[in-house]
């Protein structure tokens, strides 16, 4: 799940779905099919536009995740920025043509060194820290 | 999944590092061990209001803890408190699996 190499931690969930690719980048596009299976929202597939997803608010945390789109590669490839109550991170979709469908990985992670430049800045910090908290926590922390 | 505690404690450790000050400040602490709020004023080049206002919303999120010395009073990294923080990408993974099986009914009522 996490490279040692690496300071930033990924989550990867990896499923084949027996839709043709084209279906699947419409549920991962479209503002009010996004809204049927992952949250409220005003996204539009445009490199450079921020945009707000609104899951259901709970006692801690607003629901309100902030977004910018990365890149948008039309059947293969879409990527977000995705920032919610402090935890800055990256998702993106990879579809793959399968057998009998749409092989679709999902990565969630912290922000990388090989991201956009205009990236870099702002987010060093929070990057240099999960660095940080790697180290700290190769103990008995946890 | 997580409990209400867990996500609350988990929510004030993200409110605290999200802010680079308050970041630099735990930061320096870890890797200096036990820091005065003078010295830690000085690191941090702002304010000793300032700094102590930060310290006050680290100690919330239990990051740090502090003892007083005379006049000084002295405060300590407790990394312990980031473990909420660690997991919390693995809470995400519950959310996405949740997320996929939606996706999956919605792609099954599109056709």
């Amino acid at each position: 799940m996490s490279n040692p190499a690496e300071s930033t931690r990924t989550l990867v969930i990896e499923r084949v779905f027996p839709h043709p690719p084209e279906k699947l980048w419409r549920a991962f596009t479209e503002s009010p099919l996004i809204a049927q299976w992952l949250v409220k929202n005003d996204f539009e597939p445009m490199v450079g536009r921020k945009f707000q997803f609104r899951a259901d608010p709970m006692p801690s945390w607003d629901g309100i995740i902030d977004g910018e789109v990365l890149i948008v590669e039309p059947l293969k490839q879409l990527s977000y920025s995705w920032s919610s109550a402090g935890l800055n991170s990256v998702v993106l979709w990879i579809l793959t043509p399968a057998e009998r469908g749409t092989h679709v990985r999902m990565e969630q992670s912290g922000f990388r060194p090989d991201q956009d430049a205009a990236y870099k800045g702002a987010t060093y910090g929070w990057q240099r820290f999960l660095g940080t908290l790697e180290r700290v926590l190769d103990g008995d922390a946890l | 999944m997580v409990s209400i505690v867990k996500q609350a404690n988990t929510h004030h450790v993200f409110r605290a590092l999200a802010d680079p000050t308050r970041r630099a400040i735990f930061e320096e602490l870890t890797r200096q061990g036990e820091q005065t709020v003078h010295a830690l004023t000085e690191y941090a080049g702002v304010s000793q209001p300032a700094v102590s206002k930060h310290l006050t919303v680290l100690k919330r999120a239990k990051l740090v803890e502090h003892r007083r010395e005379g006049r000084e009073t002295h405060y300590r990294a407790q990394p312990e408190a980031l473990a909420p923080m660690v997991d919390w990408l693995n809470h995400y993974g519950a959310f996405w699996r949740d997320r996929f099986d939606r996706l999956e009914a919605l792609l099954e009522r599109m056709d």
